[in-house]
């Protein structure tokens, strides 16, 4: 017991000759307390962003630093500037000379005076309900981006803050609505839409938008169901990302936020000026195309010369002789 | 003129928190906002740090480029202040900013932001110096009495420094100096695109 005891002792000495040999230098200099400590430096080019613990409420602020904000910064006010202002010009330039080229799609055969149903109008309240939330969204979204540099210098501060506030009130709100017209658009019309042989052949003969070519297209064409895809696939991006940046940390971190903004105004610039073509096409750019959605009714001539397919389908269902005859105002044309 | 800037000494800082509080009641702060905070990193782990952070007032500030309304602007002493008038709430500041400083009153519908609120260097804002308005929307201007940010003013360590760049730099280097070791200007790379050797 007693050797036992020995031992032990001549092993704490041992030890604490030890720690005083090894020590002997450190106290000689000074003593550097910050030598394991965390650096800066070190951390950033770790991680690209310092965390840390936080003793108040708000976990949130436990980030200390996050300076990939800088680059989307950059993405911004240069980058998306750049995009969308090519995007959206580059659209209307097509179109003006396209406009100027070829000119309004004429219906060849004149038109019949009778007419056929292509739109109830439960799909025309959808439509405009989800088109007149577009535009508005469009033209708030779009300043967020370009009023600065555009509009503020001509109206000046005050006007242009009182504005934006009530654009982005608009901007939060009507992507309520927005959305729901996205998921019905899906819903009534993703049946006509999904893609076919026939789409093939109508694309690979330019949609006869050049010419006088008309390839045969069931209820929508290779063109209408590429808007359709645009906007429930566009329309289904921006109205997620758009709410993650309306709820600020209910479903993500601040980087998500950021690439949330990113794909959000990306996607919404491209989507303006796909819409721009669609609206141009709808209304001066074909003879016959806009009464789809005003009225709901087509010429039966339009519909032979650019739906050639959907309207057998709908002969065949109701009958050869189905077609009504216009209003007065109509045919007078 | 002066370059107002905040420098945190983290070998110094203990974690009081004295600097948040005397903030949040120097300017009234609305609950659940905080225009300072600390932070600890490898907290209860050897080389733990803590960091007292707020608005850097930075050069060049991310906040004040990206705004869409331009509610930003820079005094004459380097200070980045916004206008609560123009600000719209649209949460762009708060994605640019890497300090996390920009903070939204959560008074809009579905809990939306509000008005952006952040430090403003105990600088005020647009409103005329020391008026009520200008206490209302920024709290006190301590800067216009010729004070420094209270924070700063009242660390019981003289961890956090505020001053002209040039001067806080000075005393952290001959503190540097003089204990052998510093663990630098945290943020000032990010913030100033310099930092102090040491």
């Amino acid at each position: 017991m007693a050797s036992f005891e020995r031992i032990i002792r001549l092993a704490f000495s041992a030890c604490a000759l030890l720690l005083l040999v090894m020590a002997a230098p450190a106290s000689a200099q000074q003593v550097n307390p910050t030598a394991s400590a965390v650096k800066e430096q070190q951390l950033l080019q770790e991680l690209n962003r310092i965390q840390g613990r936080v003793s108040i409420p708000d976990q949130r602020s436990g980030v200390l630093e996050q300076p990939q904000g800088r680059e989307w910064r950059e993405f911004r006010n240069v980058t998306l500037r750049w995009v969308g202002g090519i995007a959206i010009l580059g659209m209307i330039a097509i179109i003006v000379i396209f406009y100027l080229t070829v000119g309004m799609v004429r219906l060849q055969a004149g038109r019949s005076g009778r007419t056929i149903v292509r739109f109830n109008m439960f799909e025309r309240f959808v439509h405009w309900m989800t088109a007149s939330c577009f535009i508005v969204l469009a033209i708030s979204g779009l300043n967020i981006t370009f009023g600065r540099p555009l509009l503020l210098p001509l109206i000046g501060f005050e006007a242009f803050s009182e504005w934006s506030q009530w654009a982005k009130y608009a901007h939060n709100y009507l992507s309520f609505p927005f959305t729901i017209g996205v998921v019905l658009i899906f819903l009534m019309w993703i049946g006509g839409n999904i893609p076919n042989k026939v789409d093939v052949d109508w694309a690979r003969r330019g949609g006869g938008l050049i010419g006088h070519d008309h390839p045969p297209a069931y209820r929508f064409n290779a063109g209408q169901k590429m808007i359709y895809w645009i906007v429930v696939i566009g329309g289904g991006l921006v109205a997620i990302t758009g709410y993650a940046l309306m709820f600020p940390f209910y479903m993500t971190g601040i980087e998500a936020m950021q690439m949330a903004q990113i794909v959000h105004s990306i996607v919404a610039v491209l989507f303006v000026a796909a819409m721009i073509g669609h609206i141009y096409i709808g209304t001066i750019g074909m003879e016959g195309a806009f009464e789809a959605m005003g009225s709901g009714e087509v010429d039966v001539n339009w519909a032979r010369e650019h739906h050639s397919l959907w309207l057998d389908e709908e002969k065949a269902r109701t009958g050869p002789n189905d077609g009504r005859p216009q209003p007065a105002t109509a045919a007078a044309e | 003129m002066a370059r107002m800037k905040f420098l945190c000494d983290a070998d110094r800082c203990i974690e009081c928190n004295a600097c948040v509080t005397a903030c949040k009641n120097e300017h009234e702060v609305p609950w659940g906002i905080n225009r300072r905070r600390v932070v600890t990193i490898n907290d209860g782990k050897p080389g733990e740090r803590s960091i007292s952070m707020a608005c850097m007032h930075c050069t060049d500030a991310p906040c004040a480029a990206v705004c869409p309304v331009n509610c930003f602007y820079t005094t004459a002493d380097g200070v980045v202040l916004h206008s609560k008038d123009l600000c719209i709430g649209c949460g762009y500041c708060f994605y640019a900013c890497p300090f996390g400083a920009p903070q939204y009153p959560k008074v809009g519908n579905f809990g939306s932001r509000g008005k952006m609120d952040k430090c403003t260097y105990c600088a005020g804002g647009p409103e005329a110096d020391g008026s009520k308005e200008e206490y209302e929307k920024y709290g006190a201007n301590r800067l216009a009495e010729g004070k420094l940010p209270l924070c700063a003013e009242m660390c019981s360590t003289k961890s956090l420094l505020a001053g002209d760049g040039e001067i806080i730099a000075q005393i952290y280097k001959e503190r540097v100096m003089k204990r052998g070791y510093g663990s630098g200007a945290w943020g000032w790379k990010t913030a100033y695109r310099e930092t102090i050797e040491s």
